[in-house]
Order: structure tokens, then C-alpha cells, then sequence
């Protein structure tokens, strides 16, 4: 792949009045990136876009785009392409004019326009749909052809403003696919804004968890998932079981916690926490549900939690268990289907297993909303 | 039954609310038809072009209808873009400030044009002199004055139409250009203008029709190239004549014209947009066949009917030549108008008879009794006597006595004859 026009966001706040809608963010994103940034809606994630293509201003800090300061120069001299959540396609225009407004602008004639408008709709698959209106299009075509439009323009960047959010779940499955395979074939800089953890983990080869303006963490879908830097990290990329306690002693990279209700159990400390956090600190422990085994009964320890069945729901890859532990704590499980008969629990008491790699410790902090 | 009585009286309602609306409008088109001096429809005497005639060698409707133009044409390009300017600016402006800003740039419509004239009129004379201009500036020209005044007001109505469309733009469209490299003023004239040009081209017809139309404001500041309405308005003072009926008809007929035109338009993009629907893709790449103009289209129908019937009507009248009738007519009027007086003549025989019947029966007195006919209050100028006594009876009876007619005799064939 050419290494494409990197973007880098350097100590950038943006306030709007009193209220901070992006606090001191610094992202370094690589040129060729299929870059993201994930986060509940509100969280300052489109302000930064915007920042980036240059509809708003930062208060402070600079945006880079390809090493050049971008103070000063207006959207339409960067070398970005945004495309909209809700589109924005022409509605007066015929398809291939909407594709090619970036060449008309240039003063491009009409059969140059023509012939680029054929080979971008040949690329996303609508061959001959040149002369249909947007709104004669499908959901998933219009999609399509706000790419084409973005693309025709030959950025150097492009962003991507939640634009599957409008599709239904089946397309928009399949846009994931597509779009990954249209960033590798072009080889440039993606930025791709969204608040569904799926997309973002798909996608991405890297991702910035963003909450209330501020970037918790910047790293692969893997580390993201399996090494949360903060609290709201974890609960809100992915399912996760929470226990909370304070910290009783800490053995390397690993510690004991006094959790408030289901006794002391030994966690892993997540690698950015290393090394930060001490003896009596309040913390919050994250279990994935996948990563609960159930043991034999009777077995005691620090990586067992002992928990009474509410619930089991088939889900088809995998059982879900839904426990109640001690003082009521919930507690999911998951279990692989593995095609062997499974034993319904529902009214038992059961102890759960993990492996203290798969307990990851962080500081106490906010969790995402359910 | 009681169904069927609701059904009867809401056509009764709606016949009597049709009348009332276009009644007026009817008796005033058919009376430009009719060859009486006056305005009316009853009684009919002739079916008459004339009027039409009379109207386009008025030199002053003619210069009046000129300037209307004018002063419309300039209305509506300022109004538009003022109203255009002032929905933008509505859109863009402070979220706290945009109650405040819309009533004040609505206020206009509220003042009465009355005020709006005068102070048109007072604030440009006030400029005017401040530049230390004269009187013949263009600042205290009649057409700058009037599009100026006139504009205070309809680029208000300009931009409530333009704000109506401009609430459905999606601001990101704008956006969307910038970002693709459009400049502002490329993005503006390629996405937004497009997308406003219904709106504009509504808020021209009514900028135009309220222009055209007013006089309140027009009256003040017109100075010296009156519109159509100042012209109508003071011919009116002078009597009204049958060629104003007949530029009310043109007018009325060019209106249901635009309209069925507009009407069969729309219909007809309904359509077409109702084909595209249902083409398929190789159908969109070739040629879609297109349903054919008039099919389903009654408006359309309507209009080539309207065009056929106002051509034969043209034609008829370069054609048609109704002096026999007015003739006739004058003829026959000629014969009432003596039939009138030969009744007069008599009863006034008869009462100077009895009037001597009597004074015979007073015998010889000789008194000096005033004549009745002195007593009406008048001074007698319309007592009929007055006009022939004297020589009534030492002469024959063989001139009728035309003068009668009321109109100075000017219509009578014979006392041209007589001469």
C-alpha cells in the first residue's frame, strides 16, 4: 500500500461558548489508515471530523494534514472529502452530475465528466445508474455514490461521518465489507466516525475511544478490546461484566482486589495502568462473558465466582447464562456452542472460572450508558 | 333525503360562492362586448370589438401599462433579492435574534402602504437634497421612487415564499460543495439557486402581480410616468368607458391563460416523473416512453381549447363589422327618442288646451295669472316648452325636434343630414 497523507491532531480544543466540545486531543493518524474514532453520540467525534475538514475551527492546536498546518485554509482547499451522515447528495442532480461536481468545479467539459462518472459507478458496482435521480436510487446505492462523489474529488483524506448509520443491519454489514475493500483499493487515509463498536473493530486498523471530548485511548481493534486504558474503554467497546473493589495488594502486573461483593479476586493490570496504580486504590475489574468457564463444583480461589442461574438464552453461537452472584450481583456468561448437548442450569448454583489474563484492572472511572 | 338535501344545498352554496367571486368579473368581460357608450350588459345593443380599438390607441393606458412594466420588472428584481437576502440571513443568523429580526422584516407588510408611499417619497426628497441633487435626479424620479417604495413591502412577501422553500434546504448540500472545492459563490449559484428557483419564480409573479396591482404607495411617489392603476383611477373620475371593461377582460384572459399553462406544466412533470418511477434501468439509458402530452392531462386540454377560442375571437373581430347594428340601433333610438317626443307634444297640447278651456271659463277678466309652467322651481330650463315655444305653433312640425336627445344631438344621423 502507498503511504498515503497522514492527519495529526495536535493538543486541539474546540469550545463552543462555555462548553468543551473536544478537550486537548493529540492522534497521530498514519497516511493509509483506516482511522476511527468511536464513541457514544456527543462526544465531540463529528466536531473533530469537521475540525478536520475544516467547517469549524479549533479554539487551540493546530490539525495537520499531510504535515501542513491547516489553520486559515477552508474546506473546500483541503485536500479532504467528507462524506455526510445523511449523505448530502445533489437532489436536482442526475447521478453522475453529483459524482462529478468535483470536475465541474474545475471547469472539467461534459464527456470528461462523463467518462470518469462510468468508471467511478463501475467501480462501486451501479453501472449505468448514471442517469437516475438520487432519490430513484436505493439506500445502500445512494451510499454508494456519495463514496463515488468523495472519491472523484481525489482527496487525499477521506471522512466518513457515521454514513452507514442510516442502512438496515443487513447492508450495512455488507457496506463494512465493501468499504474496507474500497480503502485498500484507493490507499488512502480513511477517517471513519462512528458510535457502533462492530463497524469501528471491522474495519479499522486503528481506533480513538472518545468520551465527553476526550480520547481515552488510541490503539488496534485487538489492544482496545483486550487492554482497556479506562473504564468507559471497556464498557463501551464491547460486552463486559464489572466488579468493582479497591486494591489489596498488587504482585507485578497482576493484583488482588477486594471486590465489594464477590470476594477477592486476582486480575491482570491493563498495561497503560501499570505501574500507576497502588495499594487501596478504588479500581474496577472487566471479565468478558466469553471469558467465564464453569468449573467443577466446589472449587474456591481467586479466579473463581460462585453465582446462582436466572436465566439461559440460545443465542446460536453461543449460550448466554445470566447469573445472579452474591448481594445480587449480575454476571453474564457466554459459552461457545460447541454442537454438544448443553445442561440447562437455570435455578443451580454454579461457579464461574477465568484466567487472570482475561480480568483486566483499571482505574475506578465513568462507565458507557447501557 | 337528508343526505341528498345537504348534497343539493352545498352546490347551491358553492354556486352562490363562484357567483360572488367571478360574477363581477363575468358582467365586467361581457359588457367590453357590448356596443353601448356605458358599461353595461343590459340592455344589449351590439356585439362590438370597438372598445378593444379604443383602448389600444389610448395613448394614456398604453403609456400607463409601459410603465407598470417597467416599474414591475424592476420591482421584482429588487424585491427578490432583497427577499432572498433577508431569508438567508434569517437562516444564518443568531438563534436568540431570529424572532426579533423576523418580525421587524415583516413589519412592512403590516404598515399601511399609505404611510409607506408618503415616506418613500419624504425620505428620498430628504437625500435628495442632502446631495444637494435637483429636481430632475434620479433619486426623485418617478419609476426609482415607486420600485423603491413599492419594494418596502413585497420583498417582505418575496421572502416569507423564499423562507417557506429555504426551511426544507439541507444545509449540509452547501457543505457538501464546499467540500468537493466549489468556492462559495460556486456553491451558492450550482446548489442553492437551483434548489430555490421555484421559490423565485413564485416570489417574481407575486412581486410582479403585487406591483402591477398597487396604488396606495404608487399614488405618492409615481411622479411623472404613472401606472396603469394611477391612469384607471383617474380616468374613473372623468366617467368610465367600456375600453376599461375591455382591459379588464384582456387581463382576466391572459390570467386563466398563465394559469392552465402553469396547471398543465405541473401535471405534465407529474407524469413524466411517474414514467421515470416505473422505468427500468434500460429504460432510463435509452429513451423512456413518455406518456403523450395530453393524456391525463385536462389542463392541457383546457388550454389548447382557451388558445382555439381566443384566436377565433381575434379573428372574428379583424373580421367582423358590426356599423349595420349600431346603425340599427341608432335608428331605432332615433325613432323612441321621437316617439318620446310626439307623447310629450301631445300631452302638452292637451294641457295647454285644458288650460284654455279654463281660462275661457274665467271669461274676459284678463288677469294676469302666472303660467303654470313657471312654477316648477327650475327656472324652468327643463320644462319641454321652453326648448320650442315660441315658434312651435307658427311653424310645421317637420324638423323633430333632436335636440332632445340628451347627448346634444351628436348621435342623430339627421343633424348631420340637416347641415
Amino acid at each position: 500500500m502507498s503511504a498515503g497523507v497522514g492527519v495529526d491532531l495536535e493538543n486541539l480544543w474546540i469550545r463552543f461558548g462555555d462548553f468543551v466540545a473536544v478537550r486537548d486531543a493529540n492522534v497521530n493518524i498514519n497516511g493509509g489508515d483506516f482511522f476511527s474514532f468511536l464513541g457514544p453520540s456527543g462526544c465531540g467525534k463529528t466536531t473533530i471530523l469537521r475540525a478536520v475538514s475544516g467547517f469549524l475551527d479549533p479554539s487551540e492546536g493546530k490539525v495537520l494534514i499531510g504535515g501542513n498546518d491547516m489553520r486559515g485554509i477552508g474546506p473546500n482547499k483541503r485536500p479532504t472529502a467528507l462524506i455526510f451522515q445523511n449523505l448530502a447528495l445533489f437532489p436536482l442532480m442526475k447521478v453522475w452530475e453529483n459524482i462529478t461536481f468535483s470536475m465541474e468545479i474545475k471547469g472539467a467539459s461534459a464527456s470528461q465528466r462523463r467518462k470518469r462518472a462510468d468508471e467511478l459507478l463501475d467501480m462501486i458496482a451501479l453501472p449505468g445508474q448514471g442517469d437516475k435521480l438520487p432519490s430513484e436510487l436505493s439506500g445502500g446505492q445512494r451510499q454508494r455514490v456519495a463514496i463515488a462523489r468523495a472519491l472523484c474529488a481525489e482527496p487525499d483524506v477521506l471522512l466518513l461521518d457515521e454514513p452507514l448509520s442510516a442502512l438496515d443491519l443487513k447492508l450495512r454489514q455488507h457496506m463494512r465489507t465493501e468499504l474496507r475493500e474500497i480503502q485498500q483499493r484507493v490507499g488512502i487515509t480513511f477517517i471513519y466516525i462512528t458510535h457502533d463498536q462492530g463497524e469501528a473493530l471491522t474495519m479499522s486498523d486503528n481506533i480513538a475511544v472518545m468520551r465527553a471530548g476526550v480520547i481515552d485511548q488510541i490503539a488496534d481493534g485487538k489492544t482496545i478490546y483486550n487492554d482497556p486504558n479506562t473504564a468507559f474503554a471497556a464498557s463501551f467497546v464491547g460486552e463486559n461484566n464489572v466488579f468493582r473493589g479497591k486494591i489489596k495488594q498488587i504482585m507485578g502486573t497482576e493484583a488482588l482486589i477486594a471486590t465489594n461483593r464477590s470476594g477477592d479476586l486476582v486480575a491482570r493490570i491493563s498495561s497503560a495502568n501499570q505501574g500507576k496504580m497502588k495499594e487501596g486504590d478504588e479500581a474496577m475489574m472487566f471479565i468478558r462473558p466469553e471469558a467465564f468457564a464453569i468449573a467443577a463444583e466446589g472449587a474456591s480461589g481467586n479466579h473463581f465466582v460462585t453465582a446462582r442461574v436466572n436465566h439461559e438464552e440460545f443465542e446460536g453461537n453461543v449460550f448466554n447464562i445470566f447469573t445472579e452472584g452474591e448481594g445480587g450481583k449480575e454476571i453474564k456468561v457466554s459459552i461457545p456452542n460447541h454442537g454438544q448437548s448443553f445442561q440447562d442450569h437455570t435455578g443451580q448454583n454454579i461457579t464461574l472460572e477465568y484466567e487472570t489474563h482475561n480480568a483486566v484492572l483499571v482505574p475506578a472511572g465513568e462507565l458507557a450508558a447501557e | 333525503m337528508n343526505l341528498s338535501f345537504l348534497r343539493v344545498s352545498i352546490w347551491v352554496y358553492l354556486a352562490l360562492f363562484f357567483l360572488y367571486l367571478l360574477g363581477p368579473l363575468v358582467i365586467m368581460s361581457v359588457t367590453a362586448f357590448n356596443s353601448s357608450a356605458f358599461p353595461r350588459m343590459t340592455p344589449w345593443e351590439c356585439l362590438t370589438f370597438q372598445w378593444f380599438g379604443d383602448l389600444f390607441q389610448d395613448q394614456r393606458i398604453l403609456n400607463g401599462i409601459k410603465n407598470s412594466l417597467i416599474i414591475g420588472a424592476g420591482t421584482v428584481v429588487l424585491s427578490v433579492a432583497m427577499g432572498l437576502a433577508g431569508a438567508l440571513m434569517l437562516t444564518q443568523i443568531w438563534p436568540k435574534l431570529r424572532a426579533t429580526y423576523y418580525t421587524i422584516i415583516i413589519a412592512p407588510i403590516l404598515i399601511p402602504g399609505v404611510v409607506l408611499g408618503i415616506s418613500t417619497l419624504v425620505f428620498w426628497d430628504r437625500i435628495n437634497r442632502m446631495l444637494g441633487l435637483g429636481a430632475d435626479s434620479v433619486l426623485s424620479n418617478g419609476v426609482f421612487l415607486t420600485v423603491i417604495g413599492q419594494s418596502t413591502f413585497i420583498a417582505s412577501y418575496c421572502m416569507l415564499v423564499l423562507v417557506a422553500r429555504l426551511q426544507r434546504y439541507d444545509m449540509a448540500l452547501t457543505e457538501a460543495a464546499l467540500d468537493l472545492g466549489a468556492t462559495h459563490a460556486q456553491a451558492f449559484r450550482k446548489i442553492l439557486l437551483p434548489f430555490m428557483r421555484p421559490a423565485i419564480a413564485s416570489a417574481a409573479v407575486l412581486a410582479f402581480l403585487a406591483s402591477f396591482e398597487n396604488y396606495n404607495t404608487t399614488t405618492f411617489t409615481f411622479g411623472e410616468y404613472p401606472t396603469l392603476t394611477i391612469e384607471l383611477a383617474q380616468k374613473v373620475r372623468y366617467g368610465i368607458t367600456p375600453s376599461i371593461s375591455a382591459l379588464a377582460f384582456i387581463i382576466v384572459a391572459l390570467t386563466v391563460f398563465f394559469a392552465l399553462l402553469n396547471e398543465a406544466k405541473l401535471k405534465r412533470q407529474e407524469l413524466v416523473a411517474a414514467a421515470r418511477k416505473n422505468a427500468t434501468v434500460e429504460e432510463l439509458a435509452g429513451k423512456i416512453k413518455l406518456p403523450s402530452f395530453f393524456a391525463g392531462n385536462m389542463a392541457a386540454v383546457l388550454l389548447v381549447v382557451f388558445a382555439v377560442a381566443t384566436i377565433t375571437v381575434v379573428g372574428t373581430a379583424t373580421a367582423y363589422n358590426p356599423a349595420q347594428c349600431i346603425a340599427n340601433v341608432k335608428e331605432e333610438k332615433r325613432l323612441e327618442a321621437e316617439q318620446r317626443i310626439q307623447e310629450l307634444r301631445k300631452q302638452r297640447e292637451e294641457q295647454r288646451k285644458k288650460r284654455e278651456a279654463e281660462e275661457a271659463e274665467q271669461g274676459d277678466a284678463g288677469q294676469s295669472a302666472p303660467k303654470p309652467s313657471n312654477n316648477s322651481g327650475f327656472g324652468n330650463v327643463f320644462a319641454p316648452n321652453t326648448l320650442g315655444s315660441g315658434e312651435e305653433e307658427s311653424q310645421d312640425t317637420e324638423t323633430p325636434p333632436a335636440n332632445n336627445g340628451g347627448f346634444g344631438g351628436v348621435f342623430d344621423p339627421n343633424s348631420l343630414k340637416s347641415e
